[in-house]
């Protein structure tokens, strides 16, 4: 399980990592934790004639509050996010997430970005920049645009990205005052990809949810925003009826394709259970608060 | 063959190589330094035996490649033998039997005191969802959570009064 | 069993056997410095990596290897022909096992690709990386044939033929009948019946199979580092297929990173390797890599298995009636055969259990799938699997309480020599005792009142037990009288160095089960000297005593009872040379702790290093017909009984989440009786490793398949192996019931813990599941099975 023979080169900064996609073309792919790529290339699963390192590029890393708004790095490693307070304070969803990612040793190298960029549909990143409705921040030689997590994921390991663009920093509104979050996941063994797992977001204002955003992961090939499922919970209050109609709801956002761990049918009932889990998970954490 | 050059420190010592683009840090350890110690045994990530740590964090060496290293820091298992670091969390895996075939210890120890550095009263549950990465086929796992549990309370125990 | 041999010797002063010694292989290894195949590099070395077939069946037209040449560091392409011109076939066939058929097996395959990820052509080059490359390159010509998937359907008409020259898709057949099985049902008060799967399981070594074979030219020997369980039988087979003398073969094996049945075979790319090692004259390494070693590594445990059981009123068992199929893949695995697991399955059903009526059927089929074959525990997790759970289903038809219905029907403790209803020899046995270990352990009515109260809050938890017996020891009968080169001998030199060291050479070998350590405890004991004075040797054709290896749970009881009178002897040749030296009978001498000393006062007479120096290098102030023979070999073989049986029982506590089908474990508890305890550390581990590699293959492992015969797990992400996270805590007790065939009285403990573990698992996944009416019998009892079972998932 050699990796095909490829040129290692390093960017230092943006804008070296531009001119070295140019020089090397367009098979030659961004290496940032390496976690993902570097898996699938001992399996050779791809040939690239290039790994450009974007690891020590300064300004892909970091975490910071700019106004309302929570800016990660691309480059910055899960174990980073996990320990930050920032994150803890201003998006606890990512927090809760980061634990999840598979183990320590991979956590401490495997990135944000690296995570979205691979769009792997069962991981749990992906799933929780939709849910947070943030924004990524690509950029190439030509300039930077910004995607929104909603339009980013096009498939299993498809973005928005194009070839020579270069996700660089993710953009996520900070919580506010009555916003809650879950993330449940369904695996058989501690750090492997889900069978079934939801991340969800709501806002809730005079004990009516205003807005929700129930996303599926390891249940399609991106990650699957349930709108329907939404419908439901939208102007109602959160209580265990309102929950089990979601739950019920549910399939009609979903067409899971199977896998080794099982069929289609298994994933619909598993991503009843998390979504209820995950709903209900809010619901006892809005009645331990205090009034 | 695209190849690079790095200088880089691996337990302690400065070394300079040229190293193929594609090779990992495990190879890298085991073709050119002779460092035997890190096993390949997945090398794709999933069963921890190459666990080394890369500038004091531990990471999967065989997802890592070597030529991205110019200027980090590497320490090994024999490294972590040779400063004695690690020597009581040995001698308990050698009291408890935490090692049977020997090929997943020396990946179990750097993730094992990992634990501890971070966490010095670790659960049983603790240890092991963090030793949960390193796959052992032969001890069933438990000898190697009594081991670091032991290591763990003798720490304590030995430790300077609060 | 020696007579002249006084059996009060193994309490003596400087005692080691039966105490907790810490294993001499462990220093080293915790710190990294063990050699493990792919840590030896030799001069001119290279590296050969395998194409293997993408296809289950397929024809093979060409193999061009012209890309591939053209990479530079690239050397050779080697294809069956030209190995085939230099090593001959084999054909895996017991002739006990009356009837069995495999077809030719070469190092690569000439015509036919059979199984996906057969090896069908080598790729020899400067390292793995630029081999990786030149497979990349190499291209082979197919024409897809079609394939047997499911052994269900391997012997219909319609079915096409894996070798035509065998006539049928059958490898083996055999019925394992006595008592009268049918008036036996006639007149059962209940019958029980159902229908179990137990996956297709693969044994997943850490380090994986590797081999460096090393061919000098000049001198025409062969020396070949392996990670193998059964280093003089490679030696034989290396000697045999290569065509040459065996004592030209030279197999080392230092350290062995795993290896639980996995490295006891022959396969057919490291035969491969070592010819391409004399092709070429210079040596050879392959290390398997994960992805191959998935599709190249022996499966096991491929069987379908319809099962009754008959009862009376009473409660007692009246009859068993089984019939099992197993698809073993394109050819049987060499030496040992694949049609052992299911011949196991039938020798072991009912195995605890005292009734008189019993039929068991096996029908062995080729398919094209990766090769089965002995796997930790060969065909005992299958018939307990089996046997228990028809037992559950049986008390539960009664109205009886599982750990009542065992109690009446297990084999009394007091009822030994006695044969079972399948035709084993049991010596002793101590089911009765274990099971009352086990309730002492356990508190098994405080479990069952959890368990009520736990379902009023709709969480369901499930005890479940396993009684079992392991087979170990094994005389000629396994394999020797089928014509198989293996050993069922071993033996152990125990020699005396010049400063009062002792080296001991085994035929026994190590992969961490702790062979070197108790090896040394034995021998520091017999010969009368301190522990860390005693090195031991194996893992060495040239060094050490022909013998068998490490596998059927051997070590301790063949190696070790070898090692005691190797031990035994020596510390006699060392007395009669301190009897001269003394002026004092030998009778009244005895070796303790290093020092000659007087046996009855205990006084110490001379330093046993004062001895060897004058023997050694004094010789002539000896009396000139004075042997001092301070070496001394010894060998062992069972001869009463043909295997040593073990019986213990196990129990598992667990907790079923009904939404999720997810497993936890609480708590798992085994008692198990091995027979002379050695190092009781050792055994608890060898146990504990054993119940996860059950649970393994309970809860997670399988080797999945498409119906076209596609090999579907080709990483660890995959094929799910046990993780710490999801284990129990292990709890062990032990019952002694010693072997009377041996003076130290050790039977096997290395596969206990396999065997029981997957029906303790079974049977508690069902107690939880029993207030729902599911049910589950296929392994893996995976997450889908267990919702499928509660009908939350349709089928």
């Amino acid at each position: 399980m050699k990796s095909p023979d490829f040129a290692y080169v390093r960017a230092d900064t943006l804008d070296a990592a531009f001119r070295l996609k140019a020089q090397h073309g367009a098979d030659a792919r961004w290496l940032a934790g390496g976690q993902s790529l570097l898996a699938a290339l001992a399996f050779r699963l791809s040939e690239p004639t290039a790994l450009i390192d974007i690891s020590r590029i300064d300004v892909l890393q970091g975490i910071a509050v700019n106004g309302s708004m929570v800016r990660i790095g691309a480059g910055t490693t899960h174990t980073t996010i996990g320990e930050s307070d920032i994150i803890r304070r201003h998006v606890p969803l990512l927090a809760d997430a980061v634990p999840h990612i598979a183990h320590t040793a991979i956590r401490n190298r495997g990135t944000i970005g690296g995570s979205l960029a691979f769009a792997d549909p069962a991981a749990e990143l992906p799933a929780c920049c939709v849910a947070l409705e943030a924004t990524f921040v690509a950029a190439s030689a030509k300039g930077e645009r910004r995607i929104s997590a909603r339009d980013f994921f096009h498939g299993v390991y498809a973005t928005a990205l194009e070839n020579d663009e270069l996700l660089t920093a993710i953009e996520i509104p900070a919580a506010v005052a009555g916003d809650h979050h879950a993330l449940i996941e369904i695996t058989r063994r501690s750090g492997d990809y889900a069978m079934a797992g939801i991340a969800v977001a709501l806002r809730r204002s005079d004990d009516k949810i205003d807005r929700v955003r129930l996303v599926f992961f390891a249940l399609g090939d991106k990650p699957v925003v349930a709108h329907v499922a939404a419908g439901v919970l939208l102007g109602t209050d959160l209580v265990e009826d309102q929950i089990e109609r979601a739950a019920k709801a549910v399939s009609a956002d979903l067409d899971p394709p199977g896998d080794l761990n099982g069929g289609p049918e298994m994933k619909r009932h598993l991503a009843q259970v998390v979504l209820k889990r995950a709903l209900l998970q809010i619901l006892n954490n809005l009645m331990r608060m205090p009034a | 063959m695209t190849t690079n050059s790095i200088t880089l420190t691996v337990n302690g010592d400065q070394v300079r190589r040229d190293v193929p683009a594609r090779q990992h840090l495990i190879d890298f350890l085991r073709l050119d330094l002779g460092l035997m110690g890190s096993h390949v045994a997945c090398e794709h990530g999933v069963c921890g035996a190459c666990t080394v740590r890369l500038d004091g964090a531990i990471v999967r060496g065989c997802l890592v490649l070597a030529a991205s290293l110019h200027g980090s820091t590497v320490e090994t298992i024999e490294g972590v033998s040779d400063s004695g670091e690690i020597r009581d969390l040995q001698d308990a895996f050698i009291a408890r039997n935490a090692a049977q075939c020997g090929y997943c210890t020396p990946g179990m120890l750097m993730t094992a005191a990992d634990l501890l550095k971070s966490n010095a009263t670790p659960t049983r549950a603790e240890i092991r969802e963090h030793i949960s990465g390193n796959y052992c086929r032969c001890t069933g796992y438990q000898a190697i959570v009594d081991a670091v549990e032991t290591t763990a309370h003798k720490r304590r125990s030995s430790g300077p009064k609060p | 069993m020696n007579e002249n041999i006084d059996p009060r010797a193994l309490d003596r002063p400087n005692s080691y056997i039966g105490k907790s010694v810490p294993r001499p292989n462990l220093p080293k290894l915790v710190e990294g410095r063990g050699q493990f195949v792919d840590d030896v590099v030799l001069p001119r070395m290279v590296h050969v990596a395998f194409v293997r077939s993408p296809h289950a069946h397929a024809k093979i037209n060409a193999i061009n290897g012209a890309e591939a040449l053209k990479i530079p560091g690239v050397l050779r392409i080697v294809t069956g022909r030209e190995l085939a011109a230099i090593c001959d076939p084999w054909v895996a066939v017991l002739v006990h096992l009356a009837g069995m058929k495999s077809a030719p097996q070469y190092p690569l395959p000439l015509e036919r690709a059979t199984w996906h990820g057969e090896a069908v052509a080598a790729v020899v080059a400067e390292s793995r990386a630029l081999a990786e490359d030149g497979i990349a390159k190499v291209d082979v010509d197919y024409d897809p044939l079609p394939a047997v998937a499911d052994m269900e359907t391997a012997l219909a008409p319609t079915t096409p033929l894996i070798h035509a020259e065998l006539g049928d898709n059958l490898c083996f057949q055999r019925t394992n009948e006595s008592g009268d099985v049918t008036a036996a049902f006639k007149a059962a008060h209940k019958i029980v019946e159902a229908t179990f799967h137990t996956g297709r399981h693969t044994g997943v070594t850490l380090e994986p199979r590797s081999i460096l074979a090393d061919y000098n030219k000049g001198s025409g020997k062969l020396v070949v580092h392996h990670s193998t369980q059964a280093p003089h039988m490679m030696q034989g087979v290396f000697a045999k297929h290569l065509r040459m003398p065996e004592g030209d073969v030279r197999v080392i094996c230092v350290d062995v990173g795993g290896s639980y049945g996995i490295k006891v075979h022959v396969y057919p790319d490291e035969v491969a390797t070592v010819a391409i090692a004399k092709l070429m004259g210079r040596p050879v390494k392959f290390i398997a890599d994960r992805l191959e070693s998935f599709g190249s590594d022996i499966h096991a445990r491929d069987h379908r298995i319809n099962g009754k059981m008959a009862v009376d009123a009473e409660g007692r068992i009246t009859a068993i009636d089984i019939d099992d199929l197993t698809g073993i893949g394109p050819y049987s695995v060499y030496p040992r055969t694949s049609a052992v697991e299911g011949n196991q399955v039938i020798n072991l059903v009912g195995g605890p259990y005292d009734f008189a009526n019993y039929r068991a059927k096996t029908t062995v089929v080729l398919q094209n799938k990766t090769p089965t074959c002995q796997y930790r525990a060969v065909g005992h997790p299958i018939a307990t699997t089996v046997t228990e759970g028809l037992v559950d289903l049986a008390a539960e038809a009664l109205g009886m309480d599982p750990i009542a219905f065992r109690l009446k029907n297990l084999m009394r403790d007091d009822s030994y020599p006695r044969t079972s209803p399948a035709g084993m020899k049991f010596e002793g046995l101590s089911h009765i005792k274990s099971l009352g270990r086990l309730m002492d352990m356990i508190d098994y009515p405080l479990l069952r009142s959890e368990q009520d109260a736990m379902r009023a809050q709709g969480i369901y938890r499930g005890i479940g037990f396993a009684a079992f017996i392991e087979l170990t020891n094994p005389s000629p009968f396994m394999y020797g009288i089928g014509g198989a080169r293996i050993s069922a001998q071993d033996g152990c030199t125990v020699r005396i160095d010049p400063d009062g060291s002792v080296v001991a050479a085994t035929g026994v070998t190590e992969q961490g089960q702790g062979t070197e350590g108790i090896i040394r405890q034995i021998v520091a004991e017999a010969v009368g000297v301190p522990i860390h004075t005693v090195r031991v040797v194996t893992g060495d054709t040239q060094t050490t005593p022909y013998g068998g290896g490490t596998w059927a749970c051997r070590g301790a009881g063949i190696g070790g009872e070898a090692a005691l009178q190797a031990g035994i002897a020596t510390r006699a040749a060392a007395l009669r040379v301190a009897s001269a030296m003394l002026q004092a009978s030998a009778g009244t001498l005895d070796i303790v702790n290093g020092n000659i000393v007087d046996r009855a006062t205990g006084a110490v007479r001379m330093p046993l290093a004062e001895l060897t120096r004058i023997v050694y290098f004094r010789g002539d102030t000896l009396p000139p017909d004075l042997p001092r023979e301070l070496m001394q070999t010894r060998h062992f073989i069972t001869k009463e009984f043909p295997f040593a049986f073990t019986n213990g029982i196990q129990a598992s506590w667990l907790e079923v989440d009904v939404e999720t089908g997810l497993v936890k474990l609480l708590k798992h508890w085994v008692v198990e009786d091995c027979g002379r305890i050695i190092n009781p550390q050792l055994v608890d581990e060898q146990v504990r490793g054993g119940v996860v590699q059950g649970i393994g293959g309970a809860l997670y492992e399988h080797c999945a398949y498409s119906p076209e015969g596609q090999l579907l797990v080709g990483s660890m992400a995959d094929y799910l192996v046990p993780m710490a996270a999801e284990m129990p805590d292990i709890e062990v007790g032990h019952i002694e019931t010693p072997t009377r065939e041996s003076l130290l009285g050790a039977k096997g403990a290395g596969e206990a813990g396999t065997a029981g573990a997957p029906a303790a698992i079974m049977n508690a996944i069902n107690d939880a599941l029993r207030p729902l009416k599911a049910q589950v019998l296929a392994q893996p009892f995976s997450p889908e099975r267990i919702l499928q079972a509660l009908g939350k998932v349709p089928t």
